[in-house]
This record gives C-alpha cells, structure tokens and sequence, in this order.
C-alpha cells in the first residue's frame, strides 16, 4: 500500500461532504490573534532534481572520514537486506493505524521486536519502543515515580550519558521530580557503590545504572542494583544492546534483577544519519508493565481460534486516557523498529555476539596502540566495553582537528561534558574498523602530539 | 439490576456504605462498570491514605478505559480488597459486593450530602437520554 496524498479532487469532495468552503474554515475556532500567519524564512519550493542535486552538494561538505566516535550513537556494519526490505512498501508507508488490528502485519513485526527486546534484555515485557534512548530513561523515571508512590527523587549517576541527564531533567524537573546526581571514582570511571552510603538516610524512587556507562566503562550493576533494593527504590538499568549479547542482561543483576531497561536501539541497523531518527527501548519487570507508557501488541486467538496480533494495555495510553495517559510526549518507531527488528533476524543471537566481541577486541587493540604513544594514558582503570577515555598531554580540540585533516574523525572531546577530566578523548572502536584502520590511527595521533 | 436503598451514591458513580462502626466501605455501581465493559485491573490506594472528598484514589481499569475513581467522602483509608486485583472481574458479576475501599470518615456531615438510591437512579436515566 503505497503513501498516496490526497489530490486536489479528494480535498474538493470531502470538504463539500463536511459542508465547509476551504481547509482553512475548519480552523475558524482558533482565535486570530493565535494563528501565526505566514512562515517566514522557509524557502519556496523546489523540483525534485533541485531538491536531489541540493542535497547532493550539501551531503558532499560531510566529508567521508574514519569514524573513531561512539559516545552513544554507533557506526556498525548494517547488511543491505536490512534497509532493502525494511523500505518495501508495506513496512515504509505504514503508520499504526488508530484501527491498529487492521495491520497485522505491522503489530505481528512489533510483537517480534517485543520478544527480541526482551529476550535482549532479560525483561519480561517490552514496549513497541520510544522516541529515542534519552526520552526512554526520562519515562523510566516518570514510571518509577507513579509506582513508587513516597519518593519523587531520581539518583542518576554522573557517569550517565550527559545528554540523557539532560533530557531527564527537562521532562522530569516541571513535574517535581528531583534528580540527584551522583559522583563517580575518578580513578576507576565508576560509581563506587562504597560511596552510596552517603545517601543511606535518604529515599529515592530510583537509582539509574548505566552499563557501560558514558566512558565505556563497565558499572559493578550486581552491587548497584542490590543496594538500590535495599533502599526500596528501582533499579533503571541504561543498556547498550550490542553490549547485552555479551554481558549479563538487566534482568539478571544482582539478586532480583534490575526494574526497568532502557536504552538507544539506534545500533541495531539504524544508520548514524547526523543524529537520527533513531529508537529507544523499554522493558520492564510484569509487575509494572500497567505504568509502561507507550503500546504493547499482544498476541491471542479470534473466535475461529486463529492466531492474530492485537493492542494490550492500550487503556492508559493517550487516544483514550487523554491528559492522564502515563506519557504524551512518547512515540514508537515504528520504521526504525522495523529495521532493528530484521537487523536482528538477520545477525541473529550469534551474529549480534561476533559484533560485540569483534567491537570489543578492536577497541582494546586500539587502546593499547594508543597507550604506547608518548602523551596518551588512560584515564580510568575500569573495565571498558568497545569505548574508552584516553587523556592527552595536549588539548583534545587541537588533536581532534589535526586528526580530521587527516581524515578522521578522533572521538569525542570530553572536556565539555567533565572540564574536571582533564584533556580527555572518547574513543571508540568497532567491528566496522581493520587492523590497518588501528595502525593509521595509532600513526596519525603519534604525529599530532610529537 | 436495581440500585441497593441501604447505599449511598456520588455523581461520580461510587458507591458508599456507611457500617455500623462508623466506618464507610466503597465501591463503584453497577452503572459505572456497565459503562467500563470488562474490567482487567484495578489500582487501589494505600493502607493510611488520607483522602480529600472528590480525590482520585484509584483507578479501574477495563479492556476500553482507565477510569478513576474518586473518593466519595474525606477520610482515612483503613483497608483495601486486595483480592480484586488478581480478580477485577469480581466487579462485572456484582458491583455492589465487589468493594475498593474502607475508610474511616474525617467528616461523617459530608454522607449527608451524598444522593440516595432513588436520586442515584435518576440521575443514571437522566444521563442514559
């Protein structure tokens, strides 16, 4: 079923069917002085080979350089038969209708997803996803305030991602909600669940643990989501997927397991696109699958008892529970979902493990090249996933341009996020990148800081 | 069915029953899960909860809607049909013995402002037409 507008003819009919003159009359109720008149500054449109020979000319200024930058979005291998089948017209064109059960094929896809994601992350249910990973911890929080009932704080470690922690803030922070930050070990580029003990007299509706966490280090989850219990809050645990098909899935730390999973779907076969769109995704323990917003499709039997795909706990969800739904800012991606869904398929369990150990055995490699160099340290000592810190003994922006012009891109400048770091550098390697690619990095950065 | 005479009713559609020990059970009416259709789960308050009249304190939830339910009286929660929550459907089969809620009144005047089965009744048709 291919996207198809409505013509000049369609509009003609069904404006004479409600009895109205022009589009615009159906907007009489809005009061003039809310209506903003003209656009300004939007351009007059162009045809389809002006459009393609802009986009041409503006792609080209991107530049094609060696992607050493993760620090939350990841350059990995995506096959063709991902985007080719997720672009088939049946999966481009559809949106979940508001007669969602007429589309089985889309709920039969996101249920997939559902099964996948919470297999992945060792939950019990998952959602048919979120926005993006940042708004999907923003609604973890949402969620374990309305179940937690006593306690409107959200402890979020610093070693969070910075932009997430800010889109926390900005969702939360107008609802009452207070979020308190907490610190981590300088040495380790860890939260040191020792340090927890300062916050023993005071309750939190959740504690967020981050695996791995902003730098790439590995969080010691099983002690992080204990003590979390002990103090009657939630566990949110922030995932990277590619990790979790080497790493112990939320669902499993510590003695209960962690409450709720979050985290950004984009390396499952989502290109990085400048930034999106992307997905988030969300699963969560049965026990507070009725606060989880967004949908969840079901599966059951018809009358006939034949299979068929449906929408479950939909009576929370906005259509219906208006301002009182548990969000009405989150959306699922569908399109994005349906890429990840066949990303998946296709790599499989074992495929997406090769992924994340290759991704992990490159970024060791490339650490240890680095390290060698006169001028470059880690920074921490934790264990790290396929990222790591790296401090120099020049100022990263310097290091990072010279790098460009030769052609890469060096990681991502710390100093913004954590001036107390020092000349830190983010590194990232993954399976997209060959011995060679290594060495031309080790040999560039070695010149740079000579 | 009809609508018990020994209750007492909000616009909202709860019903109250005052107990002999002053204290007051709550439920919602025969109407109110009519309206609903099949019910999968219900939200109740806290053991201890001090509730205004008119407050949303919990919430029952069907196959169509979430629907809260307001207090109907100022009070006390003092205990909960926990047993309804692994069997909300107890409130389709009969609405007037499934309970929410006990409470124990703060202000036993307000009682007196609640409609009775006949004023219930009436009100019902009137927003059936």
């Amino acid at each position: 079923m291919p996207f198809i507008p409505h013509t000049e003819e369609d509009i003609a009919e069904m404006l004479a069917s409600i009895g109205a003159k022009t589009i615009e009359e159906l907007f009489d109720e809005i009061p003039k002085e809310l209506v903003s008149g003209e656009l300004t500054g939007v351009p007059p449109g162009l045809s389809e080979m002006e459009i393609s020979r802009l986009m041409m000319e503006r792609a080209t200024t991107d530049g094609f350089y060696q992607n050493f930058i993760g620090a939350g979005a990841y350059e990995h291998h995506i096959p063709a038969a991902v985007w080719q089948i997720t672009t088939r017209g049946e999966f481009y064109s559809s949106y979940t209708p508001y007669q969602a059960e007429a589309s089985q094929g889309t709920l039969q896809l996101l249920y997939e997803y559902q099964t996948m994601m919470a297999s992945l992350t060792g939950m019990d249910v998952s959602n048919a996803s979120m926005y993006d990973g940042a708004t999907a911890l923003a609604e973890a929080a949402l969620m374990a305030v309305r179940s937690h009932k006593t306690s409107r704080r959200i402890l979020i470690p610093k070693t969070v991602h910075p932009i997430y922690r800010q889109v926390v803030r900005a969702i939360v922070s107008n609802q009452k909600i207070e979020v308190v930050e907490l610190p981590f070990n300088t040495q380790s580029g860890q939260i040191e669940p020792g340090s927890l003990s300062e916050f023993a007299n005071e309750e939190f509706a959740a504690l967020v643990i981050p695996q791995p966490n902003f730098f790439g280090v590995l969080e010691q989850v099983d002690a992080l989501t204990d003590w979390a219990h002990s103090k009657n809050a939630f566990a949110i645990g922030v995932v990277n997927p590619t990790a979790l098909a080497l790493l112990t899935p939320p669902g499993e730390w510590g003695s209960k397991g962690a409450d709720i999973a979050v985290g950004e779907g984009q390396p499952l076969g989502i290109p990085l696109s400048s930034g999106g769109p992307y997905f988030g995704f969300m699963a969560c323990k049965n026990e507070l699958v009725r606060q989880m917003p967004g949908r969840i499709i079901g599966r059951t039997t018809d009358l006939d008892n034949k299979e068929g795909f449906v929408l479950t706990l939909q009576a929370r969800e906005q259509h219906i529970r208006r301002s009182k739904a548990t969000s009405n800012i989150c959306t699922n991606q569908g399109l994005m979902v349906t890429a990840a869904t066949i990303f998946m398929s296709l790599v499989g369990p074992e495929g997406l493990r090769r992924i994340a150990a290759q991704s992990h055995a490159n970024t060791l490699e490339l650490v240890e090249q680095l390290e060698k160099i006169n001028g470059v340290k880690r920074t921490f000592s934790g264990p790290v996933f396929h990222e790591a810190a790296l401090t120099l003994s020049a100022p990263v922006a310097g290091v990072l341009s010279k790098l460009k012009q030769k052609g890469m891109l060096g990681g991502l400048d710390l100093q913004g996020y954590y001036p107390e770091l020092g000349n830190a550098l983010l590194v990232c390697a993954t399976e997209t990148k060959i011995a060679a690619d290594l060495q031309n990095y080790a040999g560039a950065l070695k010149q740079v800081l000579s | 069915m009809s609508v018990p005479t020994n209750l007492k009713y909000s616009k909202s559609h709860e019903w109250v029953k005052p107990e002999a020990d002053g204290t007051v059970t709550v439920g919602i009416t025969h109407h109110a899960q009519e309206l609903l259709g099949d019910m999968v789960f219900v939200e109740l308050p806290e053991v201890g909860r001090k509730l205004k009249q008119k407050e949303e304190c919990a919430v029952a939830e069907s196959v169509k809607a979430a629907a809260d339910v307001y207090s109907p009286i100022s009070g006390e929660v003092i205990a909960v049909n926990s047993p309804l929550v692994d069997e909300p459907g107890k409130i389709n089969e009969d609405a007037f013995s499934a309970w929410l809620f006990k409470m124990k009144p703060s202000n036993a005047s307000e009682l007196e402002g609640l409609l009775d089965a006949a004023a219930y009744t009436e009100l019902v048709e009137n927003e059936d037409h």
